[in-house]
């Protein structure tokens, strides 16, 4: 075990990835001579070389256009999207070519590559660079989504997703980058589509992913002191392929459901969630399935209004546990 | 000033003072200008400055968030641009919108409480640094999307042709800009149908950590020859210079509709950010010309600080949107008074 923050267990992984394959490539903006925007790949310019790590000018459209071509003939890039915002540049290249190519090859052609980057609010940084894009990816057969919560999730799904031999879209979160936790030794990778029971419960199960976890967690805190609820905390660690078996379990167990997730409500992942589980799990429910989420509008900047109103936190994590809860 | 049709060597690095008398007083655009013009020219320049040097300690106080980028070396650029518009060119810019939101002719109250995130700002605490606008004067933002502003532009300039109009519209881009996709759909769409559109590039060298010869291959503003575009090359330290070229550029584009390129050469002495590192910086001299006795300065100086001042004031007095603002502004229709559309649904607004 080491103690490693999200950024380095991401970055040591990268690393590990690098040097078990030749065909390994990370690329982006500011990846290299400038270490990252958030000093993700800090220091692997210059540990392996600029074949390796490489840096883009600020053509997203076509670095990862470029990637995605690269990777029909073997080579792994790893693409860094500065934001996950800036994804809407390149979205045809990733929707039309990343995520169709093996389908519309009859499944001649395999896309090995991986789209990272941090897609989250809580910064300020207004509607422009504040998307939270996890649902339009998912809506797209052909590409994985991957939305660790933690440092060691963070190294082993990386792990898993270089290794993948689909499109995988890898969703950081700058708030997250700086928080360390323990990180399990070794070459681990952990599959994707399974999900983690990051609280055990029996009262009410939060379905939620990403940084949301950290403030569903506080939330069940607060409720056990306070109200002696025992709240269920489910991480899905992935949103495509979706651990459905994990989510219904744990309903059957605690007949109720809060989603949290960053995403303004409509058409978002909490919908398909929501969804799924009443189809699957109907007579299991004892209330209606709620989310909490992130008011519907683009991101404002006002700083205060943005933390405190707009996007989800624990006070509203609890609000919401308290309205399925009636 | 130089206009090109062949490569052009790389400009020599930028020195920050102006030559004095500069060369390029005499071009007609500046040698039309009276003495309180020129005064005026200058008075812009400073204000901006004291208005950006006066963010940093607020930057660093935690009360401004996000990102700030400075537009502190640039200024001349911006001023000498807008100082030409007539009431139907237009202007749009990127995230480094300070300088153009000054230069325009906006006030600097809500300016800064827009940097606060103060509900009396610009854009009512919505936008933040990076999303300054002001329709009433032909601004048109405050862009964060790099080159994502470029097709824009391009579209002022359609509807200002479109509707007959005689003017024209000078799109900002910095030197990073140039290789974004849109950046040349856009290119080709403004030669293509005869655009009245200037693509202004302020080349400061570098975009955020990359230097110019890192990102881009060739020189930028000769991009513009595979569109048969005009492009010039000035330097972007005298603002009789940039007036100069600038003045050229949007008489072709007003009179005959015909785009061009221009490539500004500049400097940014501060950070990417104000967050990022700073290594760049260097000493900064004041513009000094035969109009500008030292007491002007001085004048110029105190009033432009005291300025700043009554901005910061009038941000931290402000108050701040409410929840509620949150969802105000998102559509025209839901804005108004009654809604045109059926349907329960706009806002997804989760019980
Ligand atoms: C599509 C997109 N990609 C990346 C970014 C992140 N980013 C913001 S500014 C910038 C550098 C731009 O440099 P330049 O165009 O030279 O303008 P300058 O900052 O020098 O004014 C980058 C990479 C962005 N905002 N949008
Ligand atoms: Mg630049």
């Amino acid at each position: 075990m080491a103690t490693l923050t999200y950024r380095e267990a991401i970055r040591a992984a990268l690393s590990e990835e690098i040097e078990r394959d030749p065909n390994v490539v990370i690329m982006g903006e500011e990846v290299a001579q400038f270490n990252g925007a958030y000093k993700v790949t800090e220091g692997m310019l210059e540990k392996y070389g600029p074949k390796r790590i490489v840096d883009t000018p600020i053509s997203e459209a076509g670095f990862i256009g470029m990637g995605i071509g690269a990777s029909m003939l073997g080579i792994r890039p790893v693409m860094e999207l500065m934001f996950w915002s800036f994804f809407s540049v390149a979205y045809d290249q990733i929707v039309n070519n990343a995520a169709n190519v093996r389908y519309m090859s009859g499944g001649q052609i395999a896309c090995p590559i991986v789209i990272r980057g941090p897609a989250n609010g809580g910064t300020n940084v207004g509607a422009t660079h504040s998307h939270t894009p996890e649902n339009i990816l998912a809506h797209h057969p052909g590409l994985k989504v991957v939305v660790p919560s933690n440092a060691a999730d963070a190294k082993a799904l990386m792990k898993t997703a270089i290794r993948d031999n689909d499109p995988v879209m890898f969703l950081e979160n700058t708030l997250l980058y700086g928080i360390a936790g323990e990180v399990p030794d070794g070459d681990i990778c952990l599959p994707f589509g399974r999900a983690h029971i990051a609280r055990e419960g029996k009262d009410l199960t939060i379905v939620t992913y990403g940084r949301c976890v950290l403030h569903s967690l506080a939330a069940a805190e607060k409720l056990k002191a306070d109200k002696g609820l025992n709240i269920e905390v489910i991480d899905l660690r992935t949103i495509r392929p979706l651990d459905v078996d994990t989510v219904l379990k744990s309903v059957a167990k605690t007949h109720r459901v809060l989603i949290v997730e960053e995403q303004r409500p409509f058409c978002s992942v909490g919908t398909m969630l929501a969804a799924t589980i009443q189809e699957e799990a109907f007579d299991e429910l004892d209330a209606p399935i709620l989310r909490v989420g992130t008011i519907d509008a683009p991101a404002i900047y006002a700083p205060p209004v943005e933390k405190n109103y707009q996007l989800p936190n624990p006070e509203r994590v609890i609000e919401g546990v308290l309205k399925v809860m009636r | 000033m130089s206009k090109k049709s062949s490569p052009a060597a790389p400009s020599e690095p930028a020195d920050v003072s102006v030559a004095v008398p500069s060369p390029h007083a005499a071009a007609p655009a500046n040698a039309k200008l009276t003495t309180e013009q020129r005064i005026e020219l200058y008075r812009k320049m400073v204000r901006i400055r004291r208005f950006e040097e006066r963010c940093l300690p607020v930057y660093n106080a935690g009360k401004i968030g996000g990102f700030l980028h400075l537009y502190i070396g640039q200024e001349a650029v911006a001023v000498g641009a807008c100082s030409l518009m007539g009431k139907d060119d237009h202007v749009i810019t990127a995230y480094r919108d300070h300088g153009h939101a000054i230069a325009v002719g906006m006030d600097t109250k809500p300016l800064m409480a827009e940097l606060y995130g103060k509900v009396t700002g610009c854009s009512k605490g919505k936008g933040g640094s990076m999303h300054y606008f002001a329709p009433e004067l032909n601004y048109w933002g405050g862009h964060g999307i790099v080159g994502g502003q470029i097709p824009l532009g391009t579209g002022l300039a359609y509807a200002v042709k479109y509707q007959g109009k005689k003017g024209a519209a000078m799109a900002f881009m910095g030197d990073g800009a140039v290789n974004q996709g849109a950046v040349h759909e856009a290119y080709n769409l403004a030669a293509l149908w005869d655009l009245p559109v200037l693509f202004v590039i302020e080349n400061n060298r570098y975009s955020m950590g990359t230097s110019q010869e890192r990102s881009s291959a060739g020189v930028l503003g000769k991009r513009a020859e595979a569109y048969d575009m005009q492009w010039y090359q000035c330097g972007g330290h005298d603002i009789y210079e940039v007036r100069a070229t600038l003045d050229e550029a949007l008489t072709r584009a007003r009179d005959q509709h015909k785009p061009a390129v221009v490539e500004i050469d500049t400097y940014r002495y501060r950070g990417h950010s104000v967050a990022d590192p700073d290594k760049t910086y260097r000493d900064r001299k004041e513009i000094e010309e035969k109009v500008l006795t030292t007491a002007i300065i001085e004048e110029i100086d105190a009033a432009a600080r005291a300025e700043a001042e009554r901005a910061v004031e009038f941000a931290e007095a402000s108050p701040f949107p409410t929840a509620e603002d949150i969802q105000k502004d998102v559509y025209w229709e839901t804005d108004q008074p009654a809604r045109t559309s059926e349907g329960r649904i706009f806002f997804n607004n989760v019980k």
